[in-house]
């Protein structure tokens, strides 16, 4: 696999093929922790925060400074959801597929903003701008169904909302108050 | 009554913050309040406070005043203004934004009155809607960390554990196993350190209660936490909670942190010889991380795979000492018992499942939200007194409990009086809480693969039943929704769901095919109609949707044939239309445009 290849790099921090000032801060939370045991999730959540996902190089700086095989940080990186090793897209545009927010349609909002979006293969927009992915309820089933617009929460949201959603975005106004309000 | 420093403001104005209402403004809502109670110079006497949950999601965000006991709803940010010139300066109730019963059409002014209340008995939601949740003073006026006190100092560890035990507390994470019992056990197990794991992963995709407990009411999690510390002799706490949720774990932060500043978490509480750490863990998107073995592994860092019982965690858990785990709502329930007693707790609810239980009701229901009532009560009485009945008046047909797990109910059983015990015996379960209910228009073919796609997608992959047998459930409703299959796939769909409840190794594949078995128990015609006519009677499954358009109902104006990607609608002005059937690509959009209802697609 290409992680094995890339074993037989050095430690230096420039070997790795990603932000050197990223990395940085990257040890220096890992430097910081009381004590490594049990902190892998917490150190893949902060490198997923830092990056913004999980390049290979990263899994494999964390595996060498924990002195852990780089197939555990990988099998662990693989197994949540939570973690992505794809770039996203400027704007994250999530859909609620929570059983409350599908009975009332949230699939037929997915479908339709990813034809708007023209996202075929994968989950982002060919120019960057836009990913497109799913959550598994973020408890405001209240409002099913329930889109995130990076990160902020949208209620109510039906196929013809869609247009007016993804123009807020592109006006750059993150918040649609009378669709929200509805 | 709902706080301590109320005694220095005439007026508390109590704003839901949970996050449904955060999605609908409220934090702007609470900001133009200040802002307009600053303007009329009210300041020192008017105090906004941002709450809990109130847990009537459906119609936020929530107002209440205190001490008048007006309940305001979907207050939005614009009607601040109104709500301080006229109720606050004036003292005149604001008609226009008073709950409005649908039937009578009369106004409500007080919460107890509204019929979403009436039938619920908040134990533990006791203080979501009433405290600031950031403030640990009016907690504490709430009579917070008065059972942690009382544990301490008057009772002696098999006290506690006797208490529990007598209320007859069972697990509300989904297994209903008897709490007081599994302190018991816990307590038995012998190791210089154990733990105690709050189980915050809120698994079921749909439900919110543990959510809710956490943003309204933290510190009685915290404090149940201590208090099991201590029957159970661990000094360390941990709460697993899933990183979906931020801001309850923005509040648990606060409220450990006050806990600690007060004393009431760490060393030598209350002055006495015991001391209690309590620490976050962030789940980070996997179901089977509920499970607790799973859980367990999680916290190690590990994947969250299961692992087999026994040993169970109890014996041998977090780092291999013994470990008890409780659910959110379990832990609610715990400092209410030590005050008010076992026997209390016990009178409530049914026989074997005393108390009561917290559903997230949601779906097609007109009152979607938070209820917590007695155990016992019935369906009927959750989905049509308190839910208000379904949406835009069609037609119930099934309601869904127990998430992935259980099953799907159908009318003949609305009333059944719920318990852990009736759910299992009508082919659902409880499970955690999650209420789903669904009308005429959701196909149930469809609701089951629903499911499995998502105990596909969850399922760690450690058992063969589970990963691949799940699997090819999955392809058979695929088929089946897309009008492929056959009868004889009906016969493999019910055997391998069956041999995969017999052998999956932890309950996630055991309990996955439940949502396919109790549709075809309760709904089977829908499964004829699908394989043998080809045809999805409520219009959902794309592949088996035949778009027509009534001619009587057209009229010819052509919105159609403009709106069709494909260009297949045919028809003269003023004339009905004719939609090239080979030719459709069942997108829908003639449907949508349609102003007379004239497309059908069944
Ligand atoms: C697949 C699976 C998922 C689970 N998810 C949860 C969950 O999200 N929350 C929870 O409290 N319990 C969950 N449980 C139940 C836990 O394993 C455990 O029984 C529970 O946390 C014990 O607490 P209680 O006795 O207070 O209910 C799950 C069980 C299984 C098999
Ligand atoms: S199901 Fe979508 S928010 Fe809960």
């Amino acid at each position: 696999m290409v992680l094995c290849k890339l074993l037989g790099m050095g430690i230096f921090m420039s070997e790795y093929k990603v932000d050197t000032e990223k990395l940085h801060r990257l040890g220096d939370y890992i430097d910081g922790l009381e004590r490594s045991e049990g902190e892998l999730i917490n150190i893949l959540r902060e490198a997923q925060e830092i990056f913004g996902y999980l390049p290979q190089d990263v899994q494999l700086f964390i595996a060498r400074k924990l002195g852990i095989p780089a197939a555990k940080v990988f099998g662990v990186a693989t197994f949540y959801s939570f973690f992505t090793m794809e770039p996203r897209g400027k704007n994250v545009i999530s859909v609620c597929m929570g059983t409350a927010c599908f009975v009332k349609g949230s699939d037929l909002v997915l479908d339709e903003l990813r034809s708007r979006l023209k996202i075929v293969n994968g989950n982002t927009s060919e120019d960057g701008m836009y990913t497109v992915d799913t959550v598994r309820c973020i408890g405001a089933c209240g409002l099913a169904p329930v889109v995130l617009v990076n990160d902020k929460v949208h209620g109510r949201v039906q196929v013809d909302d869609v247009d007016a959603l993804i123009k807020g975005i592109s006006d750059g106004i993150a918040s649609k108050p009378e669709l929200v309000s509805k | 009554m709902s706080s301590s420093n109320a005694v220095n403001y005439r007026m508390d104005l109590l704003v839901c913050g949970g996050t449904g209402c955060q999605a609908t403004d409220s934090f702007d809502l609470v900001e133009k309040l200040k802002s307009q109670i600053q303007v009329a110079g009210l300041q020192d006497e008017v105090r906004v406070v941002l709450t809990g949950c109130f847990g009537f999601c459906e119609q936020g965000p929530i107002v209440k005043v205190m001490p008048d006991n007006i309940f305001y709803v979907r207050v939005m940010p614009d009607k601040a203004e109104l709500l301080v010139k006229e109720h606050v300066e004036k003292g005149r109730i604001v008609h226009e934004l008073l709950y409005e019963e649908p039937d009578s059409k009369e106004k409500l002014d007080e919460q107890s009155d509204i019929p979403f209340y009436k039938k619920q008995n908040r134990i533990a939601l006791r203080n979501c809607g009433f405290i600031d949740p950031e403030n640990i003073n009016e907690y504490i006026a709430a009579e917070g960390y008065m059972a942690l006190g009382k544990a301490l100092t008057s009772m002696t560890k098999p006290d506690v554990i006797e208490e529990i035990k007598k209320s007859g507390l069972r697990g509300r994470g989904g297994g209903g196993f008897p709490t007081g019992l599994k302190w018991e056990y816990t307590r038995k197990s012998q190791a210089k350190e154990k733990y105690i794991i709050c189980n915050a992963d809120e698994g079921d995709p749909g439900a919110f209660m543990d959510r809710s407990i956490l943003e309204g009411d933290p510190h009685s999690v915290l404090e149940a936490m201590a208090i099991a510390g201590y029957a159970i002799d661990a000094q360390k706490g941990y709460i697993y909670i899933r990183a979906e949720y931020p801001l309850a774990i923005h509040r648990l932060k606060v409220a450990v942190q006050q806990a600690y500043e007060l004393g009431l978490l760490g060393k030598n509480i209350l002055g006495t010889s015991f001391s209690f750490d309590v620490y976050l863990k962030y789940g980070a998107g996997a179901f089977v991380c509920g499970e607790e073995t799973a859980l367990i592994n999680s916290i190690e860092g590990g994947r969250g795979e299961p692992t087999v019982k026994p040993p169970f965690p109890a014996e041998i858990g977090l780092w291999k000492k013994p470990t008890c785990i409780n659910n959110v709502e379990t832990l609610a329930n715990i400092c209410p018992i030590i005050l008010d007693g076992g026997e209390w707790f016990a009178s409530i609810g049914t026989k074997k499942s005393p108390g009561t239980k917290v559903f997230a009701l949601a779906g097609k229901v007109n009152n979607v939200g938070l209820v917590e009532v007695p155990m016992g009560t019935k369906l009927r009485d959750i989905i049509f007194e308190l839910g208000g009945g379904i949406k835009d008046n069609k037609k119930f047909k099934a309601v869904q409990t127990g998430g992935p797990s259980g099953g799907c109910i159908p009318e003949e059983f609305l009333d059944t009086p719920i318990d852990y015990d009736s759910l299992g015996e009508i082919g659902s379960m409880m499970g955690s809480g999650g209420m789903i209910v669904m009308d005429e228009d959701n196909c149930m073919v469809n609701i089951a693969k629903f499911y499995l796609e998502f105990t596909v997608d969850e399922s760690c992959g450690r058992c063969t039943a589970c990963r691949v047998g799940n699997k090819r459930l999955l392809e058979m409703l695929t088929h089946i929704t897309e009008g492929e299959a056959e009868m004889e796939t009906l016969e493999r769909l019910k055997d391998l769901s069956q041999i995969i409840k017999d052998s999956s190794l932890c309950g996630l594949g055991q309990t996955a095919p439940n949502p396919i078995l109790s549709t075809m128990k309760y709904f089977w015609h829908e499964y004829i109609a699908h394989v043998q006519d080809k045809n999805c009677p409520a219009g959902v499954c794309k592949a088996l949707l035949k778009y027509h358009i009534i001619p009587d109902k057209c009229k010819g104006c052509t919105l159609c044939a403009k709106a069709c990607p494909k260009g297949i609608i045919t028809g003269k002005v003023k004339e009905a239309h004719i939609i090239d059937k080979e030719a459709c690509i069942k997108c829908g959009e003639c449907e949508r445009v349609c102003k007379f209802g004239a497309v059908t697609r069944k």
